[in-house]
């Protein structure tokens, strides 16, 4: 049976992990390759590496550390943050990763996505959409990092994203992110029910509970989380197995 | 030396990536020579089946490959090209080492398309899949799949079609799965065609 994935996501600066890891007897907090080795043998199904740099020479290190990645790491694992353009993808794909994000960059390029897509593959292209819930009770997408607003409401967005060849759409509420009081499962069952390619929840998990019901409820193919294993909450292993425990089918 | 067959399909990084972390020596060609005079050989592939076997008659390889007698392992449309036909390659036969015909998945509620994620492995036989827990989990990137024919030595479920995960006829073997993305499991697997 397939099994619903579990996805640690470190976010990257100038090639560092920034945000606080805590790991039981790791002390080199922010080495991100050992980090993701660390969470790969611990039982994530997949990892994510997202580069926050600001700047050129950043963008250049996050190139250098997917390589090192790559080499380390027996799982697949995606990257994004800041890809604009196919040169962009194929950068990174030179450099090991399986799968690229693009988020902003798509909203205002559509095409982008067909263009990585026809090249590389649907496989290779994940579109994150970040939305915020409107008064009227639609979801429309934001850009650079929820700051601001655009005119793509979430559902055709989504819709239009896996039209252009996304292989799989990776949805954050702004309205849940960092909150971690769950998800809004309604939401993310009508769009895994829209779409015929897999959804991945991120954002707003504080308990493994809410990860279950995301993945039953809220009908998601994998769960992206960061504070619940930053924190040290729950390891990835402690999640998975009490996943388990709850009949849900994780890779143990 | 392990030949590892380079015909434009897809990035061979990370199937470089795995062998390096086993130290396995190997070299990346599309030579006939070096591939037939390579003590193992590797046909991965990602993409698309017809495309897949363009390249391989474009390089002259079509008949080679069929004939070489030291182990070789297909991975995902790899292993689909060893296979007799594949509905993404209509009107072109494919290689015909394994008597499967490869479909596309139908997508249906439940059953999203590509299959993509971990799902686990059933009814294994043989020498590459020896020593492992039962019912390992391994990493699929797939739309197509093998029937279940002879050749069949691991299965797989997804939604309600039971494929091939993984084939094998005489010193030819072939995953749907990507072994070097399968985590621990995958790196057995790759060590088991190694020792072959």
């Amino acid at each position: 049976m397939l099994a619903k994935r579990i996805i640690p996501c470190l976010d990257v600066k100038d090639g560092r992990v920034v945000k606080g890891i805590h790991f039981v007897g790791l002390q080199e907090v922010g080495d991100a390759v050992e980090l993701g080795r660390r969470y790969a043998q611990e039982g994530a199904d997949e990892l994510v590496y997202l580069d926050i740099s600001a700047t050129l020479e950043g963008r250049n290190t996050f190139a250098e550390l997917v390589s090192r990645v790559a080499g380390a790491v027996n799982i697949p694992f995606t990257v994004g943050g800041g890809i604009s353009s196919l040169d962009d993808a194929s950068r990174l794909l030179d450099a090991g990763a399986d799968k690229i994000t693009v988020n902003s960059a798509a909203i205002a390029r559509p095409e982008l996505i067909s263009e990585i897509a026809s090249k590389y593959g649907r496989q290779f292209v994940v579109v994150a959409i970040d939305a915020k819930s409107c008064p009227d009770g639609r979801w429309m997408a934001t850009t650079h990092g929820g700051s601001r607003p655009s005119d793509k409401e979430l559902f055709s967005w989504a819709k239009e994203a896996e039209e252009r060849g996304a292989g799989e759409i990776l949805f954050t509420s702004m309205d849940h992110d960092g909150t971690r009081n769950g998800y809004p499962c309604p939401v993310y069952a009508a769009l895994s029910d829209a779409l015929g390619i897999p959804v991945i929840a991120s954002g707003g998990a504080g308990s493994v509970q809410d990860i279950a019901e995301v993945l039953t409820q809220g009908k998601a193919d994998a769960a992206l989380a960061a504070s619940i294993f930053h924190y040290g909450q729950y390891t990835v292993g402690e999640v998975k197995r009490q996943l388990s425990g709850m009949g849900i089918p994780v890779r143990l | 030396m392990i030949a590892i067959i380079d015909y434009d399909m897809g990035n061979l990084r990370s199937l470089e990536n795995a062998l390096d972390r086993l130290g396995a020596t190997y070299c990346v060609t599309d030579d006939p020579a070096v591939i037939r005079a390579a003590d193992k050989v590797i046909l991965p592939g990602v993409g698309h089946a017809g495309l897949a076997m363009d390249n391989l008659v474009q390089r002259g390889l079509t008949e080679l490959i069929p004939s070489l007698r030291q182990p070789v392992l297909g991975i995902c449309v790899g292993m689909q090209v060893l296979c007799r036909d594949s509905e993404e390659a209509p009107g072109k036969p494919c290689l015909g080492v394994f008597d499967a015909h490869v479909r596309l998945f139908s997508p249906a509620p439940g059953c999203k398309v590509p299959h993509m994620g971990w799902n686990d492995l059933g009814n294994m036989e043989g020498k590459l899949l020896k020593d492992l827990d039962k019912n390992p989990y391994v990493y699929f990137v797939h739309s197509y799949y093998a029937g279940l024919c002879p050749d069949t030595v691991a299965t797989c479920r997804y939604a309600n079609v039971m494929f091939s995960a993984a084939l094998r006829y005489e010193n030819f073997y072939g995953t749907q799965f990507h072994p070097e993305k399968s985590g621990s499991v995958g790196e057995k697997i790759l060590q088991n065609f190694l020792a072959l």
